[in-house]
This record gives structure tokens, sequence and C-alpha cells, in this order.
């Protein structure tokens, strides 16, 4: 797989409290990865930075390279461009992203201008095939509707269309469904699934529900206090979890078969941006805990083929405190 | 929208009936306005023969029906001062009071609108801090304060402007300024915080998400969204263009309809005072009326409420 987007050694600092701790991802072309963590761990973060969308304030480190072309502190006429254009991204709550004065139509319009220079009758002809595209019904007129008359799923649909707009190569959907019940959780899931296989289109999905990121992805990775603490391809994540953290998450989902059982919890909390622990950010609450693991942060290391964890004690598969079955 | 209208229209005549009837008891309360009128040592038949000459003799309630009826047949009573129509006096005084607010609300929109939006483009730039004690100072000082203190500079000191009076558009620059820098201070503060507020928005970064460029997302995005809550200060300030300066045209002596009103109370001359607050409820009710009507037009979450209200 060609790579398309290459993160490294990405930092991110709010009035010098870090948010990113050095951030390595690789997307490939039409490759499907999701970034899951708790909320605060630098999932969104990572993407806002990659796409210049925080605010000034935002101290940033590193590298983001889009084909190699290096996007932090590129000038914004060349991120603008990116931006919708090459990398699209959709957010958490598509009622209240998309502008409440002005009709869909208009809003996708403005995508539709931006990259592929298409106006009025044009534009409108594409805005419709697009809302067509995402599910939305009778969609010639709903072009003219505005954001508060769309139910949530609809307006989630809406802004996909409008990431659609551009032809991206890579779309960033932050926590998509979140906001959605279930059942137009799976609908919308479904949606970018297909979308994806017909445009050949990237994909990362950010969410905290491994079980929603393991139904879209090839690949997860899993972030933890601004790092990439695991990354694996999805079946590996799922059978052979070799950092402690993502064998926490995954011992807190529920089981689909066999008997209930209590769900496991990571006892402790997320340590505070300017209380990090001088080693592994996860050691106070890991129970495989070592003196070793409070001396240096531990670098990812290869389990398998496209599989590495940041744990000192990744390589040994039964050593750490088995997943709770 | 028909009966969005009508609604809002029974409320308007509503406010104005009340307050007119405030006016009307609250005049009459505060002391007797025939031996106001006719002076502490006037003979007491003569004060007598005042009475009834304008109906003071009888019961409020009476005086108050006969007061309404001829609101409704367009009397709107005479000046117990010189006996002329209280409306003409009135509007004679309506032109001087507008050559100073309409110029002062105009600084207030160009000077305070811009200043507020830069401001809060460039949050806590130097600016935006220099602005915002401006607009601090500007709002806190009362006018009265602010109008002294130009005529102090201006007129005392540096002998540039005069004082008083309205002999010509020299006399107009410093009252003027006086409504309009406060007036800016309080736009400026208030427009800076709607931006704030709409720059926050998730739609404002989805709209940078998509290509758009900074000046792009200001425009077509954050403005039309930050009108709607400025459209009701402006609105406030549309609304006082009449009464707005009882205060500065007392201090720069500006002959307007707040100087009017303010010898007018001094000298109970009843039927002035309360046609000048009518006029001004009348014009506050007109102005709320518009706000109501933009921002139907600004906010379609809004024109979908009414449009459900008016189908219900």
């Amino acid at each position: 797989m060609s790579g398309l987007v290459a993160i490294t050694g990405l930092t991110v600092a709010f009035s010098g409290q870090p948010a990113l701790r050095g951030v390595d991802l690789a997307v490939g072309r039409g490759e499907a990865v999701g970034l899951v963590g708790e909320s605060g761990c630098g999932k969104s973060v990572t993407w806002l930075a990659a796409l210049g969308l925080l605010p000034s304030r935002a101290e940033i480190g590193g590298s983001v390279r889009l084909e190699g072309e290096e996007l932090i502190g590129a000038p914004p006429a060349r991120l603008e461009r990116v931006r919708g254009g090459r990398i699209a991204m959709i957010f958490q709550d598509p009622a209240s992203s998309l502008n409440p004065v002005h009709r869909v139509g208009r809003q996708i319009a403005e995508a539709l201008s931006l990259h592929r220079g298409l106006e009025g009758a044009s534009a409108r002809a594409e805005a419709r095939r697009l809302l067509d595209l995402v599910g939305i019904p009778d969609a010639s007129r709903r072009l003219d509707a505005y954001p508060h008359e769309f139910s949530g799923g609809q307006n989630q649909r809406v802004m996909i269309a409008m990431a659609l707009a551009g032809r991206p190569e890579l779309l960033v959907a932050d926590e998509p469904t979140t906001a959605l019940d279930v059942t137009i959780q799976a609908q919308i899931l479904d949606l970018l699934h297909s979308l994806r296989r017909e445009f050949g289109m990237a994909l990362v999905l950010i969410s905290h529900d491994l079980g929603v990121v393991s139904e879209t992805c090839e690949r997860v990775a899993v972030m933890y206090a601004g790092r990439i603490v695991e990354e694996a391809p999805t079946e590996r994540i799922f059978a052979d979890p070799r950092h402690p953290y993502t064998r926490g998450l995954l011992g807190a989902l529920p089981p689909l078969a066999g008997p209930k059982r209590r769900l496991a919890s990571i006892p402790g909390g997320v340590p505070e941006p300017w209380a990090m622990p001088p080693g592994c950010a996860f050691a106070p609450r890991c129970a495989a805990h070592r003196p070793e693991c409070d001396r240096a942060a531990p670098h990812p290391l290869p389990v398998a083929p496209g599989h590495r964890a940041a744990c000192l004690r990744a390589t040994e598969p039964a050593a750490a405190e088995p997943v709770p079955a | 929208m028909v009966r969005f209208l009508l609604s809002r229209l029974l409320r308007a005549a509503v406010t104005i009936v009340l307050v007119v009837t405030f006016a009307f008891v609250v005049l009459r309360l505060s002391g007797d306005p025939a031996q106001i009128i006719m002076g502490a040592d006037a003979p007491p038949e003569a004060v007598d023969a005042f009475r009834t000459a304008w109906g003071l003799d009888q019961p409020v309630w009476v005086q108050y029906f006969h007061y309404f009826g001829a609101i409704a047949s367009g009397d709107l009573g005479r000046s117990m001062r010189d006996g002329r129509e209280a409306i003409v006096l009135v509007a004679e005084r309506i032109p001087a009071t507008l050559a100073l607010t309409v110029p002062a609300l105009l600084i207030k929109l160009l000077l305070g609108i811009p200043a507020g939006i830069y401001a809060a483009l460039h949050r806590n730039s130097a600016v935006d801090r220099a602005l915002m004690v401006a607009a601090v100072a500007g709002f806190t000082v009362p006018s009265f304060v602010l109008g002294l203190l130009l005529v102090l500079v201006f007129a005392v000191q540096l002998g540039w402007l005069p004082s008083g009076g309205q002999e010509s558009w020299r006399h107009a620059i410093l009252p003027v300024a006086t409504l309009g820098i406060g007036g800016a201070a309080v736009l400026a503060r208030f427009t800076r915080s709607a931006m704030l507020e709409v720059l926050g928005q998730p739609y404002i970064r989805t709209a940078s998400a998509k290509g758009l460029t900074w000046r792009a997302v200001v425009w077509s995005h954050a403005l039309p969204n930050a009108a709607i809550p400025t459209v009701t200060i402006v609105g406030f300030m549309v609304g006082s263009l009449i009464a707005g300066a009882v205060v500065v045209e007392s201090v720069f002596s500006w002959p307007g309809v707040g100087r009017l009103m303010v010898v007018a109370v001094a000298n109970r001359d009843l039927a002035v005072v309360q046609c000048i607050l009518l006029l001004v409820a009348a014009t506050m009710v007109v102005a709320n009326l518009t706000v109501d009507v933009l921002y139907g037009v600004l906010d379609p979450r809004l024109r979908t409420g009414i449009r459900r209200a008016g189908a219900g």
C-alpha cells in the first residue's frame, strides 16, 4: 500500500501543556484506519493539527506529510487547497457543524466551487447528486432546506456529502456517530464503508468505541495521553493485544457471545498534561508495572508485521496480565 | 407571518397603553400641577379657576378616560403654559433632536461594529485590549461627565468648538461625539462578544475544514450569525433616537425634545410630557417590531418557528 499521509513526531501543546507527545501514524492510499482512545487523548487534535485547524495559540511540532508535501507550517493558501480538496473532515455533532443560517445546498456548493470550480446550475446539480448519493430522499427539494430542518443522522449525511464534494483522497471522520442513535450509527458507518469502496478513498475513523472501529477499519491505532501506544491490523488488536491499555479497553467491551461477565474497568484516571509520569504514561494504572517503566517513555516495539506496541513487555505475549475472559 | 405581525402589533399597543397610563398617574401623584404652574404665592381663587379650566378638579379616573378619549380622536392636549397644541410643540423640537441622534447613531454603527469585529478577530492582541479598555470607559462614564469633559478640553482649553447652543453645525459636534462615543463603546463590546461566541462554534471549524479562506469564513459564516444578537442592541439604539439625548441636550443647551421634556416635567406641563412619552414609547415599540421581523430574516430557525406558529 503506498503512503498517503505520514505523521512523524507530531507534538501539540496548549500554553505549554502538551496535548500530543510525539505521534507517529501512516495512512496508506485507500486504507481505513481506526484511531481509538478515550476523550482527551489527542485523537482529534492530531488531525486538527495536521490540517492547521487548531487555534493559533497551539504550539505544533513534528511533521505531517501528504505524499511528501509538508503540511505543518505550510502557507495558508496551500493548506486551504488540501482542506476539503485532498483531506476532508467530518465531526462529532453534525447539527452544530453545519451553519444554521445557510441552506445545505449552498454549503455543499461552496465546497464544489472551491475545489471543482462548479458554479450556479452545475454546482446545484452536483450538490443534488451528492445528497442523493449519501441517501437523502427528495434531494432536489432538500437542497433548499436549512440544517435545523434535518435530523441528526441526515445532517451527518449532509456533512458527508459536503466532504465528498472536493473528491478527497482521505476522509477523517471524527466520532461521526457518537451523537447519533444506535440504529442511525450503523447506517452512517455502512454509508462511510460503501463510499470508501466506491471512491477508493482512505478513511480515518476517530472513535472511543473499539466496536465501531472494528467493523469499518483494516488497521487500528490506540492512543493514550497524547501518544500512539499500539498499532496493528484490526484482527490482531482483538486477537493478540500487547499493550496493557489496549487489553484494558478490550476488557471493558461486553462479550457478544458466552456467559455474562462483569465488565473490567481500568483503575485510576488519565494523568493530567501537567502531571505526566516520567516514564510510561500508563504506568500508574498498569497491573504489570515494573520499576524500569518509570525511567523513560517506552518506544514502540515491533511485535509482528504491522503490529507495534509501546510497552517494555510487548514482546512477552504471556507475561502481561491476561485479558479477562 | 401575518398572524405573527398581528400578535406583535397587539403587544405593542398594550405596551404603549401601559406607558401612557403610568406617565399619566405618576405625573398627577407627584405634585399639584395647578399650584406649580400658577406659582406658590398665586391667589387660591386663581389656582382653583386654573384647575377647573384644565379639568384637574375632576377625579383622576375621569381625567384618565377623557384623556384616552381625546387621544383616540387624535387630540394630544395643549400645553398648560402657552396653550399651544402639545403635538406641535413636540414636533417642532424633533428635527433638532434627530440632528444629534442620527449622526450619533451612524458613529455608533460605523465605529462600534467594526471595532468589535476587529477586536474579536484579534482576541487578546494589544489592539483588542486597548479597544476593550476604551469600550469599558466609554460605557461606564455617564454621558454628562463625558460631555463636560469634552467641553472642558475642546471648548474651554483649546477653544476649538462652542460649548453649547444651536447656531451652527459646529455646535452639534460635541453633543454628537458625546452620544456617539458612549454608544459605539457599548456596541463594540457587544459585537465582540457576539463574534467570539460564533467563532467558537463547530460550523466555523467546518467552514475552515472545507478549505475556505479565513476571510471567507468570517464574512460568509461568522458575520451573518453574529448579526443576529447584534441586531437587538442596534434596534434599541434606533428606538432611542427620540429620547436618547435628554441628558446631552441639557448639558449642551440643545433645544431638542429631551430638553423640552426636562422643562415640561419641571413645570408639570402634563400634556407635553405625556405627548413626549407617547412618542418615545411608539418609537421604541416600532424599533422592537422591526427587530423581531429582522430576526426572522436573519435566522431561518425562527422563520420556521413563525411559519409553524402561523399554521398551528
